[in-house]
């Protein structure tokens, strides 16, 4: 078996959840823009192989289509591959000359990789010169809070990347936990007990009876509802 | 440049920005008498500000 050091690419630490995500300045198709150009927002990032290349295409598409859904959630959408600018507006111009989709979101050239490396987006068992695909969540204070890596081989799931802003904008909003397949209107997770105390208190009628929408299998896994975010 | 043509005249953008800063502007003010991301417009100010387009003083830009 070959050993591989943790959590590395390239001798870079990869991002980690819940810490900040790595800073950078990028040349896009809409001009220069910085990690914290997008500062009181959240920001979805993510990496395609390359340019003209039909996997990608189909996920553009994706992405243009959940963009608006994305806005209402005040969550913007950056693209990034190992191209140049200039590949990427023919691209960009030749996906609308072709479907009548505009693309509406910038897309980052990083032809020296530098962001590439900074989020740990090539994986060189994969490819060494092209970017796997890569989505990396950003809350609105800069803090990594969801990575997905999928292969060269496989389109992503994009109405799962807007559940999942949604689940995480729930968390921060409410300070729940949603469970599997958690969509918004469904019931989510009231944190576990740290205490039995606390646990006690969730087994409890009383417990029971002032909380909206309560739903007990036992102490550690109880449900509630609670108003959308 | 997303703003500033190669030539040095603005794009439609930069326009747009320069149009809605004649009083001074936060970025999220001009954010929505353009309708701009707020994304673009921070990237946007930074550009002109450098280009000696805007000028800022504390949170608020203006034109010239």
């Amino acid at each position: 078996m070959e050993t591989t050091s943790n959590a590395t690419t390239g001798g870079t630490r990869l991002p980690r959840l819940n810490e900040p995500a790595p800073d950078f300045e990028a040349t896009t198709t809409h001009g220069v823009i910085r990690l914290a150009d997008y500062a009181g927002g959240w920001l979805v990032l993510f990496s395609h192989p390359a340019d003209f290349t039909p996997v990608c295409t189909t996920e553009f598409l994706a992405f243009a289509a959940i963009y608006p859904e994305l806005q209402r959630r005040h969550t913007e959408l950056l693209g990034l591959s190992i191209d140049s600018v200039s590949s990427h507006i023919a691209w960009v111009r030749n996906i609308e000359e072709k479907t009548s989709v505009t693309i509406p979101f910038p897309i980052i050239a990083d032809l020296d990789r530098a962001v590439a490396t900074a989020y740990g987006m090539v994986m060189p068992g994969e490819s060494t010169t092209e970017t796997s695909r890569c989505v990396f969540v950003i809350d609105p204070i800069g803090r990594v809070r969801a990575m997905v890596y999928y292969p060269l081989t496989t389109g992503r799931n994009t109405e799962e990347i807007v559940r999942l802003v949604d689940a995480l904008q729930m968390v921060d909003a409410r300070q729940v936990a949603t469970p599997a397949n958690w969509r918004p209107g469904d019931k989510v997770i009231i944190p576990t007990p740290a205490t039995v105390e606390v646990a006690a208190e969730r087994m409890s009628e009383e417990y029971a009876s002032r909380t909206e929408g309560f739903e007990r299998v036992d102490w550690y896994l109880c449900k509630k509802s609670v108003e959308a975010v | 440049m997303a703003c500033l043509n190669s030539d040095g005249t603005l794009s439609p953008s930069g326009r747009a920005l320069v149009a809605a800063l004649a009083t001074p502007s936060t970025p999220e003010d001009v954010a929505r008498e353009t309708g701009l991301p707020l994304y673009r417009v921070r990237a946007g100010l930074r550009e002109l500000v450098a280009a000696s387009l805007v000028t800022v003083e504390g949170d608020r830009y203006r034109a010239g």
